[in-house]
């Protein structure tokens, strides 16, 4: 079957089977930050955007993107880059796998609740699993991200 | 299609029932899990696990199926599986005190056990669901709560859901564990309503 949406800004057509998943659909467009962990929809490391809601890929049929505007990190590279920065400076990078999902869920979170409690910080990436940290250097990642951001916007 | 995230972050619901929709669904997975998995997924499917199923039914909802026509959430939980159609889920708007609580191993996993208590005109449902079957509700039918909820009738109350509910054993834990979880979580639902 062949469906239309648009991927990253740009409309692309794609040639689907019926049981194609997104995951597999982005990554075949060279979307390779969309990571595939556990395949179960339970780690996160495969979170893209359907509409700037955060989705598990590997849980969508591609069919269900069609007419939809989808969003991996390659679509979010300026902003992308500067938080990860952020995550870095803290040590959060280790192995890197989880890294993409966390920052596309992480990016979401600051589109809906620009100033988070560290509680909501923590409910909202819940479904985000690393396995080489305690989760306590992202948190600081993004506190501090969150802190340069209002910081700058009160110089502005 | 209502995702559980729409049922986490809807106002209107949210207001009238303390929050208790948003409560039964935080600890799903993940936001972006629950931006895909449905109200209609979750209810119809009746899973014994199921959050959603415990809070429609203590607030007394009724489900609308396209053969079958309206039924009450607390009969379609007990119903075999037929092959129909869930149209919608109708929330009762009346006055009522809800509040949800649920027991579990890690914070998103499946519940080890899960406990929802509203208190209307028509008196007190309580609900417990991830016994580990499909939930069930009981009700004050011993008037242990009719003069009112205390720390005392709280924890009689606690201990009539004890004594009354089946549980049983899985891999996250056993019948005489959530049988004691079954107690405990009723009573603190109640303190809760009445401390609001």
């Amino acid at each position: 079957m062949r469906i239309e949406l648009n991927l990253n800004g740009k409309p692309l057509q794609a040639e689907i089977q019926p049981d194609t998943l997104l995951i597999d659909l982005v990554r075949k467009q060279g979307c390779y930050s969309v990571k595939r962990g556990c395949e179960t929809s339970n780690c996160g490391a495969c979170t893209v955007w359907m509409d700037e809601q955060p989705v598990l890929s590997c849980g969508v049929l591609a069919a269900r993107a069609a007419g939809h505007r989808v969003v991996t990190l390659e679509g979010m590279q300026g902003e992308a880059e500067e938080f990860a920065k952020f995550l870095a400076a803290q040590g959060a990078d280790q192995c890197g796998f989880c890294n993409p999902g966390y920052v596309m869920n992480a990016m979401a979170l600051f589109r809906e609740n620009a100033d988070p409690t560290e509680e909501e910080i923590r409910a909202y990436l819940a479904g985000n699993l690393c396995r080489c940290s305690g989760y306590e250097s992202q948190i600081r990642g993004i506190q501090a991200y969150l802190a340069y951001k209002q910081g700058k916007g009160a110089a502005q | 299609m209502v995702t559980l995230r729409q049922l986490e972050r809807h106002a209107g619901l949210n207001e009238l029932t303390q929050a208790a929709a948003a409560e039964c669904v935080k600890s799903i997975v993940g936001v972006q899990f629950r931006n895909l998995a449905t109200v209609g997924g979750s209810v119809y499917g009746r899973f014994g696990f199921s959050d959603v199923l415990t809070f429609f039914m203590a607030v007394n909802a009724q489900v609308e199926l396209y053969h079958r026509g309206l039924v009450s959430v607390e009969e379609f939980a007990q119903l075999p599986d037929e092959r129909d159609i869930l149209v919608r889920v109708i929330v009762p708007r009346r006055p009522q005190q809800v509040a949800y609580l649920s027991r579990r191993n890690t914070r998103t996993d499946f519940p080890v056990l899960a406990c929802c208590i509203a208190q209307s005109g028509e008196g007190v449902r309580c609900c417990i669901g991830a016994r580990p079957g499909r939930a069930v509700c009981l009700t004050d039918e011993k008037d242990i709560l009719s003069g009112g909820v205390t720390p005392e009738t709280a924890k009689a109350f606690g201990d009539y859901v004890s004594q009354t509910v089946k549980t049983g054993d899985n891999l996250r834990a056993s019948g005489e564990y959530r049988r004691r979880i079954a107690g405990v979580l009723a009573r603190r639902a109640l303190i809760q309503l009445a401390e609001r």
